[in-house]
């Protein structure tokens, strides 16, 4: 077994474990409840998942330049999910979309009612 | 070494750690496709337009792995401006089509509680509209 071996099959466990983590994702989808709980379970592959492949794939190919094209891809994902992220569930709080059973605490809406009544609404 | 794109022609040259490679392929990629089914099958079922929306999220994130999984099998790294650009694409479509759902778009009424969600929601909005971000007021508008 050599070197070039060890690293092949490294790279081929963290492929499998990415794919796991996406399979995990969409169980959760279809078992949870609401959007917000959705959107807990569909957010992780997004960034760690692509971390996984993207290690999967600088380990398979070994050189700097893959490298160097490989972390914007990264740095691009943890900008851009977020985002995504909130916008979502921003919509989803207000479009009603969340199931009140499930959600324990709700800090929002004091804070809404605060705000209505300092805006005289 | 993994080389083309016949995988068992390929892979498996005969010996054990070749064959370890092919099952471990063969398993990431099965787990990939589930994952895949399984956002299919929520994009089917709703029953909302967030759900639908996360769901074509979490099936272009398969897809971003999927196309990862390919370089890795084949060795090469000529698909990672495809990675970016699928990813730049989901992100912003995720942004877009949620910017334009109203609370009119409500489709789950079912699994929402016996109490008056409206009136909520309206207290939500009454803030941005007195901060004049969009000048909307009184049409009862979300956004």
């Amino acid at each position: 077994m050599t070197w070039n071996d060890v690293l092949d099959l490294i790279s081929l466990v963290l492929l499998v474990l990415a794919g796991a983590l996406g399979l995990i994702a969409g169980i959760g989808l279809l078992r949870f409840p609401d959007a917000l709980t959705r959107l807990h379970a569909a957010t992780k592959p997004q960034v760690l998942g692509l971390v996984l492949i993207a290690i999967a794939l600088a380990l398979q190919v070994r050189s700097w330049t893959a490298l160097l094209m490989l972390i914007p891809v990264v740095v691009f994902q943890m900008l851009t999910a977020p985002i995504a992220a909130h916008m979502v569930g921003r919509a989803a709080y207000r479009n009603g979309s969340l199931d009140v059973e499930v959600t324990r605490i709700d800090e929002l809406a004091p804070a809404i009612a605060e705000a209505s009544k300092e805006h005289g609404a | 070494m993994i080389r083309s794109v016949p995988v068992i022609t390929a892979i498996f040259d005969g010996s054990p750690i070749g064959a370890v490679e092919l099952v471990l392929v063969w398993v990431g990629g099965a787990l990939l496709a589930a994952a895949a089914i399984t956002a299919v099958i929520r994009i089917v079922r709703g029953p909302s337009l967030m759900d639908r929306m996360i769901a074509a999220d979490v099936l272009l994130t398969t897809l971003v792995l999927s196309v990862g999984a390919e370089m890795i099998v084949n060795e090469h790294t000529n698909n990672v401006l495809i990675m970016i650009a699928i990813t730049a694409v989901a992100a912003f479509a995720t942004v877009a089509v949620v910017r334009t759902v109203s609370k009119q778009d409500r489709t789950a009424e079912a699994m929402l509680p016996p109490q008056t969600r409206s009136n909520e929601l309206d207290t939500v909005t009454a803030p941005t509209r007195v901060a004049g971000r969009r000048g909307r007021r009184g049409t009862g508008e979300s956004r």
